[in-house]
């Protein structure tokens, strides 16, 4: 009696273990970007995707970094199940086979989505960009139009807030210094092009406070720190509406990119989340986004459909898009590892 | 003996455990710091050819087929994507020159003589593609340990250094154990006294004081960080109280510069010192410092003399950990620091995450390793040395 009770015992945390970590006994798992990004998808999807289907949902959030997924497949850990990626996790990971290959005809066919949202790993989850962001109640009247704007400190004295990578960096000083959107990515594929960005960084590099987190912006903004910055619109919106702020965007010039909902290639969990993805990227679903984040929808139907208010401070709005430009994941995949050295360099000089 | 091996056997678990979950990954990804195996993996027989070729100039046809083959099939059997990625990080513009040419040669290029590639992509006529390829042969480099010390290796097999503008990883180490070891002299400093008061009061108001220290790890070290910036921001706390007090006149750069980095690194580490040397400075038999003074020994005099080699071992505990944990950081760094302020750990966590490289982090973690290790090892013979 005693020695079977005391085997129990012993055995007892093994069972319990092997429990906690069969995937099979966890719910289907969402990886999102946390903050204002997840609390609107929850609210948009989430709640209602469980409420109709039955299908009960575990949240998760990360900071991207298609390394993070691929430590996961390859330590065997299979915890996450649709993760919402950029557009360079997506190419590397869909080469080195970490995610699903979609069914895209359940999805409703590529045509039904914005040509930048459709890829043989991932679809569309969102459309944001960076803009230049200012605080209305410090720069009154007319304020910086475009990046040569937000180049010019005299006009304008005072900080600038930029991301601390080489990433949107060079492609705002190209434009900055006159160079036509559409040739931004081909000039940065030359040496000289690359100097020419560095050089006219080097003009602004006095004056500017580089961040590393977006969600520093509101606060560098907010507090006179920097007069202006690069920023995703997403949280100088809420802090208008919440906080009753006066920050004011200018979208001349503004880099634009999708991020994407993509399967892990190990997920237990294949067929609920790809009823989840069907879910999240149909149109009347996707409309409700809208209301609750200021972002740019994917879906084609759902982009017609949408209030026309809810447009006006995405990359949806056409009025928005003068000057755009769309990231070149290719350019950053090829480009990157030499130009954050280079930039890292540079910015320590 | 016995009691040994029963010792033994009971942090065994532990011991195997850590051996499976720690030791090995550790290895394991260290070692990608000196092997290549992406290329000689994904195309056996051109890493072969690369091997007999003798590097001079342009390499023969029959190498050019093999390797337009062996190109065709990985781009079919979707694996391309490692030779294209490991020759990228050495000659920047190598992924998109071979996915763009097994395209072509997938649509029906000619791929059989080095001149049918030339004409697919003139960059084939270059020497530079192929003796990269020839580095990337395997099974052993040296090109990210090179690499990351801002060196390379060219055709005649040279060791130079790498252009200026591309030269960061020594400046960066050079920069990591400056603020590592600023870090711990300042937590020495602030720390000492406090330790120092929290052994010598009562325990009755001693612990609640302990509590105090002990608060902000109840913290995440992110919002102790966003905290500072709060704090010393251009018109935040410090500066609107240090021109109220006539101090300065007008904001002084406080923050998002190396000052800022000091101050909220040594704030998030300084319990890690003050803990280790608290344990110590209660070890202190008190009546030694009552024993100098009756011999006639001033307060001072008495406290160099006695206390202080007492409490070293403290010191150099609290200093050596203190030490580990600030190479390591790089939230509070980005967070609170300016452009000269970015430390290693930026860089490993880059290559790790975002591009892919683990080669290049691995050769990274390794010579960040090996300073540390070398400073444990001195840590502890200075502990041993000093008198008991």
């Amino acid at each position: 009696m005693m020695t079977r009770r005391a085997l129990l015992a012993l055995l007892a945390p093994l069972l319990l273990a092997s429990c906690g970590s069969g995937s099979d006994l966890r719910p289907l798992t969402v990886v999102g970007w946390g903050g204002s990004s997840q609390d609107a998808h929850r609210q948009a999807y989430w709640s209602a995707f469980s409420r109709t289907t039955g299908i009960p949902l575990r949240e998760d959030s990360w900071r991207g970094g298609v390394g993070v997924i691929r430590t996961k497949v390859m330590g065997g850990d299979t915890s996450w199940d649709i993760v919402q990626v950029e557009t360079e996790d997506l190419i590397l990971g869909c080469e080195e086979g970490l995610f699903e290959r979609l069914d895209w005809s359940a999805l409703g066919g590529r045509e039904a989505f914005i040509p930048t949202a459709v890829h043989d790993c991932g679809v569309g989850a969102m459309l944001w960009s960076y803009v230049i962001g200012y605080d209305g109640d410090r720069i009154k009247g007319a304020g910086p139009r475009n990046w040569a704007d937000f180049w010019d400190v005299k006009r304008f004295p005072g900080k600038r807030g930029m991301r601390k990578t080489p990433k949107y960096s060079l492609e705002f000083a190209l434009l900055a210094d006159g160079v036509p959107p559409d040739q931004v990515y081909p000039t940065l594929r030359t040496p000289a092009g690359i100097d020419r960005a560095f050089r006219k960084l080097d003009e602004i590099k006095p004056n500017v406070v580089w961040w590393s987190s977006i969600s520093q912006v509101p606060d560098l903004l907010g507090s006179g720190e920097v007069v202006m910055s690069v920023t995703s619109p997403g949280r100088l919106v809420v802090a208008n509406r919440t906080e009753g702020r006066h920050f004011k965007l200018r979208w001349d010039g503004n880099i634009y990119a999708v991020d994407y909902w993509v399967i892990l290639a190990n997920s237990p969990r294949k067929q609920e989340a790809e009823q989840l993805l069907r879910f999240m990227t149909r149109p009347e679903n996707q409309m409700r986004l809208a209301r609750f984040i200021p972002t740019g929808l994917t879906n084609i139907e759902a982009n017609r459909r949408v209030d026309p208010k809810l447009k006006r401070d995405t990359p949806s709005d056409p009025a928005n898009m003068t000057n755009a430009l769309e990231l070149d994941a290719d350019f950053w995949v090829e480009y990157g590892d030499q130009l954050t050295q280079r930039f890292n360099a540079w910015v320590a000089r | 003996m016995t009691r040994r091996w029963v010792s033994f056997a009971l942090i065994a678990p532990l011991l195997a455990f850590l051996i499976v979950s720690f030791i090995v990954p550790v290895l394991l990804m260290l070692a990608r710091a000196v092997t290549d195996r992406d290329l000689d993996r994904t195309w056996p027989a051109s890493a072969a050819a690369l091997r007999t070729w003798d590097g001079e100039g342009l390499p023969p046809d029959a190498l050019a087929r093999t390797v337009a083959r062996e190109m065709l099939a990985a781009h079919r059997a979707g694996t391309l994507n490692r030779v294209a990625n490991r020759l990228n990080y050495d000659l920047v513009g190598s992924r998109s020159l071979l996915y763009t040419t097994a395209d072509r040669l997938a649509a029906g290029a000619p791929g059989e003589t080095l001149a049918d590639l030339a004409r697919i992509d003139r960059r084939w006529a270059r020497a530079d593609i192929w003796t990269v390829m020839r580095h990337a042969d395997g099974p052993l480099t040296s090109y990210y340990l090179l690499a990351a010390l801002d060196r390379r290796i060219d055709t005649g097999g040279h060791i130079l250094r790498v252009p200026r503008e591309q030269a960061v990883f020594v400046d960066i180490f050079l920069r990591t154990f400056k603020i590592a070891s600023l870090v711990a002299l300042f937590c020495a400093l602030l720390g000492y006294p406090v330790a120092y008061l929290l052994a010598s009061l009562p325990r009755r108001i001693a612990n609640p004081l302990l509590i105090l220290v002990l608060l902000p790890f109840w913290t995440s070290a992110l919002v102790r960080t966003a905290a500072w910036a709060v704090l010393l921001q251009t018109n935040g706390v410090v500066n609107d109280l240090l021109q109220y007090m006539g101090l300065v006149d007008a904001p002084v750069q406080l923050i998002y510069n190396r000052l800022g980095v000091y101050v909220a690194m040594t704030h998030v580490l300084l319990p890690f010192f003050i803990l280790p040397l608290y344990g110590v400075m209660k070890g202190i038999d008190p009546t030694a410092m009552r024993a100098a003074s009756s011999l006639g020994a001033p307060p001072l005099l008495a406290f160099l003399k006695v206390y202080l080699p007492q409490s070293l071992p403290g010191v150099a505990a609290g200093a050596v950990l203190v030490f580990t944990l600030a190479v390591g950081y790089y939230v509070t760094p980005a967070l609170v620091g300016g452009g000269a302020d970015q430390m290693i750990s930026a860089s490993i966590a880059f290559y790790t995450s975002q591009s892919l490289n683990w080669g290049m982090a691995a050769a990274l973690s390794l010579l960040l390793l090996l300073p540390l290790l070398l400073m444990l090892f001195a840590g502890r013979t200075m502990v041993r040395t000093v008198p008991a």
